[in-house]
């Protein structure tokens, strides 16, 4: 059984669904976000508080918690066996010309994630209760932070770092579930571009409005 | 000068077993009547089986299915990597999907006028019968043959037959065989009915009572020496070509196994018979380790052409229509440039020797796809031959879809070999030979695509019926051990070789004898022969062959991977199979076939066959060290073909 | 030419190997790698040294023996050719050319240049074929195979077994060379039948032996010398998700 669960494509494939779940949830956020534009904290906030506790938010939210977790243990799984495949490496490094970003999905999502942890740790976990904060506001949490440079700096970094992340991530894992078409595959492949593109771009112009105008 | 020995008890030796009966039914008669091996018994049974190309792929898993246990050997680190891989152009068989009025018949005619009258009747029906139950398994093993639209397999005409019959997969037919028969030979690996032994090289048989019971062999990593043994050895070892040095085989193709095996009383047949194929890509400097082939079905579309005027050096291109010869439509025009290889490749040499050959050296004819590309267009010539154009282009750097390509003859398959019966199994009774090894169906010149055939017809469906007849008498024998004075003697006789050729510490490497060889062989065996060549040639193979022994330096030690040593061993074989060949060759006072001896030509500078004395197989005896090679005849009969002067006219 | 050649050098499997320098004069341009090498191994073994260990033997591309890492690319930096068809036109006078053995867990080196890639054999053991026993195919043309799946399954039929995926590949992986064994197979319908035993036997072999996973990156399509291509391991993947 666990020659399924865990054979080379079994891994991927998990990662792969995992992974588009978490993509899925990125204009989500990214909307709800855009309301940190208005002046008026109450849209947002009443986002954020439809979020934290409508039934069925709560149960995908459950459900992108544990695909983030499987995504990042099958992905720091899935590299160590990687490594341990060529125990002796070239002295002079592979110069194939492939997709740039493809080799460097685990450091540019070591990065993701330790953006996550921040971002947790100023949200999420204040709604937890884990982090001393007021649940209600996000708004004024999100103003407060955005005004700080080296916040920004941490912030708009790691988004061109995911989408350097999604770019590979979306074509990848549609290969990796098998899905591949003469013509649709070169489509998600321009979708990818745009995705990877507008999602960091939507979070950076929220960010450098707050801070640079507001 | 070449003394030989005639045996005049060659009768009694050299008994082909032919079945009773009209040709037709020999096969199904034979069948009917061959001792079979029950199931019981043949798990007690072991066979080694040597080289894995389609021949000894297909026989070892078919004789693994059968039952049999199965040792099989090889040298290379796969399987997969035999030379049949390099077969391109196709596979005969005699379906008649096309609706040309092909069978089995045409098919054996075709082979038996092909091979130009100096093959034996019983095993070429056998062949073309055989063929179609090839292309069946062949299907069923998943090679991705050509199809047409509605999904049936597609055929392509081939040089010397006037039938579409051949079936391919684009121009790497051989590569699908051979690995479809590498896949049924995993299969019984994964079942555990064959034992694959790779990286191991044969470099003795061994007999024991005057049978075949076993090999040594040497592993190419360890450099130790191994003791094999079984109720019987199979020999599927492939062909001499490489004698040439430059030719179109594998570089590591070579002669020693069945070399071994007629230095240990197997016969060795027409070893003179050695087919030059006429499109390989021509020599480009001289480090060149080998020729690569151009399929010949590449003539189906290709015009071959010299320039009317000597020496022409224009581009090709610039050479008008009127000023080409298509020497080969000129003088052939029933085939055109469909004639079987000997012709082909011989008038290519008739036209450079006289001065109208192109490129570089002169050594050139042009194989020109103009016409074909206008007419059929580029998408259709790249369907058919995508794969060869651009192998071409990567080997000279010239475009063959804007240029027409240059072509020259190179050594490529030796119809002789190890001397065998209808049974496929070579005077050491218990020792068979199968696939290029054995000299069997090609008479002195192979018609393209009759290869596959025939390798693919020994492995998967004659060997395993007609090994059962030997071996149904040795189901008493207990299992052989590798043991006893003969294992001893050949583990020795092996050891003391090895270990002679390292210590010569002479200046010169293996290769550069090799390549000296080949050049002997080229100019003095090659595609045209005389007597004075010949006994030039004895001459200068002896003194080759004492300076080899005298001046050949082999690095490193015996104990380790070694590649020069196992070059070393392997060229040490050819220096002696060398003086075979030649010695056939100025025995066979007739030109027939691929053996053309320019004392018996016709005016028109065709082949003049002698049949009335030389209608026979030579079959060479090994006599002992150093004395002259024993002639033994076995007459050829043609009662259903009947012999005429090969007309491609 | 004049070369400088940085080859691999090692003794055997269990000894330690090392990079050793060697120069090359009067290297021709019509030369192939082989070929040049070739020439090295003269002057080595004509001054007493031991030649340098490759595997090569049909040289003309098809047969899958040559391999080595060239210059950070399996069988050199030219697309679509084999070692042993490299032209030494691509290089100029005065390079420096690095040569490794391929590098991989399941390919551990034998000798200098020369690795052990028996393991693809063991994957192809697993289930690389077709169960039919001599003698049982059914007629030739009772099995229509479609024009066009016929010339897909022979695209990625034409694998030659070569390494240079598993070379190329960061990660090690042999998912393009398993991939178009399967491809070939599941596009023929004699190859559907066991299509599921197959894909679960061969896939879990490749685990088995140290390969490592794919990551879609394409190297092994950008150095696959018979441009096998990425579109078999999607294939690949459908089949495994349908044999479970």
């Amino acid at each position: 059984m666990d020659k399924v669960l865990f054979s080379s494509v079994s891994k991927k494939f998990v990662m792969a669904l995992a992974g588009l779940f978490l993509i899925l949830f990125l204009p989500v956020h990214l909307a709800i976000n855009f309301m940190l534009l208005k002046s008026d904290p109450g849209p947002f906030n009443k986002a954020a508080h439809f979020m934290a506790t409508f039934p069925l938010i709560r149960i995908i939210e459950i459900l992108l918690v544990s695909a983030l977790l499987i995504h990042i243990s099958y992905g720091i799984y899935i590299q160590i066996k990687n490594w341990m495949a060529r125990p002796v490496g070239y002295a002079i490094g592979i110069k194939t010309k492939t997709s740039f970003f493809s080799k460097f999905m685990i450091w540019t999502g070591a990065s993701v994630f330790t953006f996550l942890v921040i971002h947790f740790s100023n949200f999420y976990f204040i709604r937890l209760g884990f982090v001393k904060g007021n649940p209600d506001d996000f708004y004024s949490v999100a103003h407060e932070l955005f005004r700080i440079p080296a916040y920004n700096y941490i912030y708009l970094l790691c988004f061109i770092l995911l989408g350097l992340h999604l770019y590979h991530a979306i074509s990848s894992a549609f290969q990796t579930l098998g899905l591949n078409h003469r013509f649709w595959t070169p489509v998600v492949k321009v979708f990818a571009w745009i995705y990877a593109i507008a999602i960091p771009a939507g979070f950076a112009v929220i960010s450098i409005t707050i801070w640079q105008f507001r | 000068m070449a003394v030989q020995i005639e045996n005049t008890q060659y009768m009694e030796k050299l008994n082909a077993k032919i079945p009773d009966g009209p040709l037709a039914l020999k096969w199904t008669n034979y069948k009917n009547s061959v001792k079979l091996v029950n199931p019981a018994n043949k798990r007690k049974i072991d066979i080694i089986v040597v080289g894995t190309g389609v021949a000894g792929a297909a026989a070892s898993s078919s004789l693994g299915e059968l039952g049999y246990n199965v040792k099989t050997f090889s040298y290379h680190d796969s399987p997969r990597r035999a030379h049949a891989v390099a077969s391109q152009g196709g596979v005969n068989a005699a379906k008649n999907y096309q609706n040309d009025g092909d069978s089995v018949y045409r098919l054996f005619i075709d082979m038996i006028k092909g091979g130009d009258y100096r093959s034996r009747e019983a095993n070429v029906y056998r062949a073309a019968e055989v063929s179609n139950q090839v292309i069946d398994h062949f299907a069923a093993l998943g090679v991705p043959f050509a199809r047409d639209y509605g999904g049936t397999l597609n055929t392509r005409s081939f040089g010397g037959v006037q039938v579409s019959r051949t079936f391919y997969a684009k121009g790497q037919t051989g590569q699908q065989c051979l690995l479809a028969s590498y896949a049924s030979l995993n299969r019984q690996i994964k079942k555990g009915t064959v034992t694959m032994y790779p990286r191991r090289e044969m470099l003795d048989l061994v007999v024991i009572d005057g049978r075949a019971r076993g090999i040594i062999t040497r592993n190419l990593i360890t450099g130790e020496t191994e003791r094999h043994s079984a109720h019987a050895v199979v020999l599927a070892t492939g062909g001499y070509g490489t004698i040439f040095y430059l030719s179109t085989l594998a570089v590591n193709s070579n002669a020693t196994a069945a070399w071994k095996a007629y230095k240990k009383g197997a016969f060795f047949a027409n070893p003179s018979f050695v087919q030059i194929h006429p499109t390989s890509i021509p020599q480009m400097n001289e480090f060149q380790a080998k020729l690569t082939l151009m399929s010949e079905s590449l003539r189906n579309d290709g015009r071959i052409w010299v320039p009317k005027t000597k020496a022409d050096k224009r581009p090709p291109n610039e050479i008008p229509e009127e000023e080409r010869d298509y020497y080969l439509e000129r003088r052939y025009p029933a085939f055109g440039n469909l004639v079987p290889r000997d012709i082909a490749s011989r008038a290519a040499k008739e036209r450079c020797d006289a001065g109208y050959g192109v490129g570089p050296t002169g050594l050139a004819v042009y194989l020109d796809f103009r016409d074909s590309l206008n007419k059929q267009g580029k998408k259709a010539i790249e369907g058919k031959y995508g794969n060869l154009f651009e192998m071409y282009r990567t080997i000279t750097g010239t475009d063959p879809y804007s240029e027409p390509m240059r072509i020259y003859p190179a050594g490529h398959y030796t119809m002789g070999g190890l001397w065998v019966d209808y049974e496929l199994m070579t005077t050491i009774p218990g020792l068979y030979a199968i696939g290029e090894a054995n000299f069997s169906d090609h008479g002195a010149n192979r018609l393209g695509a009759s290869s596959l055939m025939q390798i693919a017809a020994d492995g998967y469906f004659i060997l395993p019926v007609t090994i059962g007849n030997y071996l149904a008498d040795q189901i008493r024998v207990p299992g052989i051990k590798a043991e006893g004075p003969e294992f001893e003697e050949a583990e020795k006789s092996v050891a003391d070789r090895l270990d002679k050729l390292i210590s010569i510490s002479g200046k010169q490497t293996a290769a550069s004898f090799h390549r000296r060889l080949g050049k002997i062989m080229w100019d003095f065996c090659g595609m045209t022969r005389n007597e004075k060549g010949l006994l030039k040639a004895l001459e200068l193979i002896k003194d080759l062959r004492d300076e080899f022994w005298k001046d050949l330096r082999v690095p490193g030690s015996l104990n380790d991977l070694n590649q020069e040593l196992e070059k070393a061993a392997r060229i040490a074989d050819f220096l002696e199979l060398a003086d075979l060949l030649v010695t056939d060759a100025l025995n066979r006072k007739e030109s027939c076939g691929a053996h053309f001896r320019e004392e018996y030509q016709t005016p028109d500078g065709e082949a003049l066959r002698n049949d009335a004395d030389y209608t026979y197989v030579a079959a060479w005896e090994y006599a002992g060290e150093g004395k002259p090679h024993i002639l033994n005849r076995e007459p050829l009969r043609f009662e259903e073909a009947e012999m005429k002067v090969r007309s491609y006219k | 030419m004049k070369l400088t050649l940085k080859i691999w050098r090692q003794k055997n499997a269990k000894s330690k190997g090392k990079f050793v320098i060697y120069k090359m004069e009067n290297v021709s341009p019509e030369m192939s790698f082989l070929e040049m090498l070739d020439a090295l191994n003269k002057k080595l073994v004509e001054t007493g040294d031991e030649p340098v260990a490759f595997e090569h033997d049909c040289r003309e591309g098809i047969c899958g023996s040559c391999g080595m890492y060239i210059n950070g690319h399996p069988h050199g930096p030219v697309p679509a050719v084999t070692t042993c068809l490299l032209s030494m036109r691509y290089f100029s006078d005065g390079d420096t050319i690095t040569i490794e053995p391929w590098r991989a867990l399941p390919f551990p080196v034998i000798k200098d240049l020369i690795v052990d890639r028996s393991a693809m054999d063991k994957i192809q053991i697993a289930g690389g074929f077709i169960s039919v026993n001599t003698g049982a195919a059914p007629e030739a043309n009772s099995i229509l195979v479609q024009k066009k799946n016929a010339e897909d399954a022979f695209d990625s039929a034409i694998c030659i077994g070569c390494g240079a995926c598993v070379a190329a590949c960061k990660n090690a992986s042999a998912m393009l060379f398993v991939s178009a064994k399967i491809s070939q197979y599941a596009l023929l319908p004699q190859g559907r039948v066991e299509a599921k035993d197959r894909v679960r036997a061969m896939v879990e072999k490749m685990d088995e032996l140290g390969f490592g996973n794919c990551s879609n990156t394409g190297a092994c399509e950008a150095e696959c010398p018979k441009q096998i291509k990425l579109t078999n391991i999607a294939r690949l993947k459908r089949e495994y998700y349908k044999a479970y």
